[in-house]
C-alpha cells in the first residue's frame, strides 16, 4: 500500500458529560500530523469517550474538533474519514474476510476488479495472503485484529483510530503485534491515535504519549519524558512503579530529612510556582551502595533495612525500608554476581540514586494518587 | 512399562463412560416416550385409516383420488396462496414493527412487545369474530369508511380472501415478529458503527449491514408462520365465508358430513407430506443463502 498524506487533528476544550460525570472536561490536544500518539489513562478516565468524539460516534457537549484546517465537530461518522480499529474488531460476521475489508471500497462505488486488487495489497500488507476467503469465525485473535486493521487502513483514512485493539490477545501475540502496528504506521504514515491503558504498550509505541485522567490531559509528551519526568503524582505513579518521598526546600535547595539533594543541572524546579515537591524513587534507578564506585560522590544516599526479596526470572526486586518508615523496591538484574552480591535480609544497607536520575515532581504526598500503595504510608508526612 | 501404564482402570473408565451415557439418555427416555404415543402412532393410524377406500378395502384409491380431481388440486393451491400471502403480509407489517421495536428502550420495547403479544391471551376465536364484526358489510369499517365519506359503497373485507388474509395476519404476526426481534435484539451495534465508519450512510448500513444480519431470524418467523398457515382452520372457515378453502377445512367437512375418514385421512398425510418438503426446502434454500453470504461484499 501507498504512503498516506496524514492530517494534522486540533482538539479544542472537548466536553462531554454523563449527568454528573465529567467523561471529557475541557480537552485541549494537538495530534501531529503522522504522529504515533497514544491515549493513556486508567479504567474509565475517558480514553474511549475521547476517541468516539474524534470518530463521531459520541457527540460532545462543547468543543472544536478540527482534521487539518476543516471543523468536523458537527459532521456525521459515515463522512468523516478516519478509519477505525474497534476493541471487539466489529468485522462482520455474515462477509468473508475479503468482503469485510472490501466493505469500504465497495460502498465508494469502486470497481470490482480494484476492489480485489486492493483486499489481495491490503491482505499482503497485514500478512494475511490468502486468507481473503475465509469466514470471521474461522480467524484466531490475532488474525481478526489483522484484518480490522486491514479493513481500517484499505480506503487511506489520513486518520487512524484504535481503541485498545490488542487487549484480547495474550502477551506473546500482544508484543508481536505492537511491533507490527509500528512498522505499519512507519510504512503508511497516517495520523494514529491509539488507545491504551497498558502503559508498556504505550511506552514501547508512541510518538508522544497523552496521560488522561478524570477526563482531562494530564501531561502529554514523548515516552522518555513522561517516564522520567512526570508532571505529577498521578503520572509518577500510573507509569511505572514509583515511590514519592516528601521533600522540604531549604534555603531554596531540595533536601530529603534534612540532608539537600544533589539534582541533574536544568532539572531544578522552580520552587516559586509549586508549593511542594516530592522525590520519585523507581526501583530500576536505585543501587546498592558500594563505596568502591569511582563516582560514589554523585548519588544521593538513602539508609534502609533490607525486607523481603522476590525473584522475577530476568531481575529480583529487594523490598528495603528506609529509615523512615517507606517502603522502597530495589530492581536488579538476575546475574550470578549480583544474585550473590544481594544483601541478606535484616542487613542494614544504602541505596544510591544518581543524581542524573533524581527527579523531583510538584505536589504533595498526599495528592501522590491511589495506585501505589505507599500513598497510604505516606500519609503524615506531609513537607 | 507405557502399555501396562495405560491400561490402568481403562476398563473402568470405559464402563463408568457408558453408564454415564445411559443415565442421560434415560432422563430423556419418557419425554421420547410421549412423543411416540401422542404423535408418531397417531400420524401412523392416519396412514393406515389412508389406505382404506370407503369400500373398506385396502387400497390407493383415496391419493388417486386426489390427483385425477380438479376440486382437490384447487383446495391445495388455494391453501399454498393463502398461506404465501399471509407470509408476504406478516413480512410487510412484521419487519418495521421488529426494527421499530428493536430501535426502542428497553422499557418501551417491553411495553410493545406486551401489545403484539397480547392476541395471544385471548381465544383464536374470540379474535376471528371480532374481525367478522370489524370487517363485515355493516361493521365498523365500512361504517366508518362510509361516515367519513371515503368510500360510497361498503368494501368487501369479510366472507372472502381479503377477511381471510386480514385475520390470519392478525394471528400469525407474532409468530413472525418474536424471533426477527430476538435476531435484530442480538446484532451488536458496533457493527452499525464499524459501517458507518467505513463510509456507510444509515441507508447503506442497513442494507448492506442489518439486514442481513437479521434475514436468518426473519427466516426463522417466515417459516414458522407458512407451516402454520398450511394448517389452519378457524380463521379460513370464519372469515373466508366459505369461499376460501383450505386442506383442513375440507378434512373437517369430510369427516364431519361424510365421515369419509379414508380421503380426510389421504389429505391430512399429503399434507404433511408437502410441509415437511416445505421445511426441508427451506433448510436447503438457508444453507445456500449461508453460503452465498460470503458474496455480499462485492468480491468474487
Ligand atoms: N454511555 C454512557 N453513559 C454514561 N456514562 C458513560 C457512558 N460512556 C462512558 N461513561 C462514563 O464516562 C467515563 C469515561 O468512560 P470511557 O469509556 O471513556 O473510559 P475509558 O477511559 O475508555 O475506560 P476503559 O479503560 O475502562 O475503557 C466513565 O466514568 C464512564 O462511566
Ligand atoms: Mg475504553
Amino acid at each position: 500500500m501507498q504512503r498516506i498524506d496524514a492530517l494534522p487533528i486540533h482538539i479544542r476544550a472537548v466536553t462531554k458529560t454523563y449527568g454528573a460525570v465529567y467523561a471529557l472536561d475541557g480537552v485541549d490536544l494537538e495530534v501531529r500530523s503522522g504522529e504515533f500518539l497514544t491515549l493513556l489513562g486508567p479504567s474509565g478516565s475517558g480514553k474511549t469517550t475521547l476517541l468516539m468524539v474524534l470518530a463521531g460516534f459520541t457527540r460532545p457537549d462543547a468543543g472544536s474538533l478540527k482534521f487539518g484546517d476543516a471543523e468536523v465537530i458537527r459532521m456525521p461518522p459515515h463522512r468523516r474519514e478516519v478509519g477505525m480499529v474497534f476493541q471487539n474488531y466489529a468485522l462482520f460476521p455474515h462477509l468473508d474476510v475479503a468482503a469485510n475489508i472490501g466493505f469500504p471500497l465497495k460502498l465508494r462505488g469502486i470497481d470490482k476488479n480494484d476492489i480485489h486488487a486492493r483486499v489481495e495489497s491490503a491482505l499482503a500488507t497485514v500478512q494475511l495472503q490468502g486468507f481473503g476467503d475465509r469466514r470471521i469465525h474461522q480467524l484466531s485473535g490475532g488474525q481478526k485484529q489483522r484484518v480490522a486493521l486491514a479493513r481500517a487502513i484499505i480506503f487511506e483514512p489520513r486518520i487512524l483510530l484504535m481503541d485498545e485493539p490488542l487487549s484480547a490477545l495474550d502477551k506473546k501475540l500482544r508484543e508481536h503485534m505492537q511491533i507490527e502496528l509500528r512498522r505499519l504506521h512507519e510504512q503508511l504514515g497516517m495520523t494514529t491515535v491509539y488507545v491504551t491503558h497498558d502503559q508498556r504498550e504505550a511506552l514501547t509505541m508512541s510518538d508522544r504519549i497523552a496521560v488522561i485522567n478524570h477526563g482531562r490531559l494530564i501531561q502529554l509528551d514523548d515516552p522518555r519524558a513522561i517516564y522520567d519526568h512526570p508532571a505529577d503524582p498521578f503520572v509518577a505513579n500510573f507509569i511505572g512503579e514509583s515511590v514519592l518521598l516528601p521533600v522540604e526546600i531549604i534555603d531554596g535547595k531540595p533536601c530529603y530529612r534534612g540532608r539537600p539533594l544533589q539534582v541533574a543541572a536544568g532539572h531544578a524546579r522552580d520552587d516559586k510556582t509549586t508549593p511542594g515537591a516530592l522525590l520519585m524513587l523507581r526501583p530500576e534507578r536505585l543501587v546498592f551502595m558500594d563505596d568502591a564506585r569511582a563516582d560514589a560522590a554523585a548519588y544521593n544516599r538513602f539508609d534502609g533495612v533490607v525486607g523481603h526479596a522476590v525473584y522475577q526470572g530476568e531481575n529480583f526486586v529487594t523490598y528495603i525500608t528506609l529509615d523512615d518508615g517507606h517502603e522502597v523496591a530495589v530492581r536488579s538484574v538476575s546475574r550470578k554476581q549480583s544474585l550473590a552480591a544481594a544483601p541478606p535480609p535484616g542487613s542494614t544497607v544504602t541505596l544510591g540514586l544518581h543524581r542524573d536520575e533524581t527527579a523531583l515532581i510538584p505536589g504533595h504526598t498526599a495528592a501522590a494518587g491511589n495506585n501505589n500503595n505507599d500513598a497510604e504510608t505516606n500519609r503524615g508526612h506531609k513537607p | 512399562m507405557t502399555a501396562a501404564a495405560m491400561d490402568i482402570n481403562a476398563a473402568a473408565l470405559r464402563r463408568d463412560e457408558r453408564r454415564e451415557k445411559l443415565a442421560l439418555f434415560s432422563l430423556c427416555a419418557p419425554a421420547s416416550l410421549l412423543v411416540l404415543v401422542i404423535i408418531v402412532a397417531p400420524v401412523g393410524w392416519l396412514f393406515w385409516l389412508s389406505l382404506f377406500n370407503d369400500a373398506g378395502v385396502m387400497s390407493l384409491d383415496n391419493y388417486t383420488r386426489m390427483f385425477e380431481s380438479k376440486s382437490y388440486t384447487r383446495i391445495f393451491i388455494t391453501t399454498f396462496q393463502v398461506s404465501f400471502l399471509t407470509t408476504a403480509l406478516c413480512v410487510l407489517l412484521g419487519y418495521p414493527l421488529a426494527y421499530f421495536l428493536a430501535q426502542l428502550p428497553r422499557r418501551w420495547a417491553a411495553l410493545g412487545m406486551l401489545a403484539v403479544l397480547l392476541p395471544f391471551w385471548t381465544s383464536l376465536l374470540v379474535r376471528t369474530y371480532a374481525w367478522l364484526v370489524v370487517l363485515q358489510r355493516k361493521g365498523l369499517v365500512n361504517q366508518w369508511g362510509m361516515e367519513l365519506g371515503l368510500w360510497e359503497a361498503p368494501l368487501r373485507l369479510a366472507h372472502n380472501l381479503n377477511g381471510t388474509l386480514i385475520g390470519m395476519a392478525h394471528i400469525m404476526l407474532p409468530f413472525l415478529v418474536l424471533p426477527l426481534y430476538g435476531a435484530m435484539k442480538a446484532i451488536d451495534f458496533d457493527y452499525m458503527k464499524a459501517a458507518a465508519n467505513l463510509g456507510a450512510n444509515p441507508v447503506s448500513a442497513f442494507r448492506h449491514v442489518f439486514l442481513p444480519l437479521s434475514l436468518p431470524g426473519l427466516f426463522a418467523g417466515i417459516i414458522i408462520v407458512f407451516v402454520l398457515c398450511l394448517g389452519f382452520f378457524v380463521t379460513p372457515a370464519v372469515l373466508g365465508g366459505g369461499k376460501v378453502i383450505m386442506v383442513s377445512m375440507k378434512i373437517e367437512t369430510l369427516v364431519d358430513l361424510f365421515f369419509n375418514f379414508g380421503t380426510a385421512s389421504a389429505l391430512g398425510v399429503v399434507l404433511l407430506g408437502l410441509t415437511l418438503l416445505v421445511l426441508f426446502a427451506a433448510h436447503k434454500l438457508l444453507q445456500l443463502d449461508r453460503v452465498l453470504g460470503g458474496g455480499h461484499g462485492g468480491n468474487p
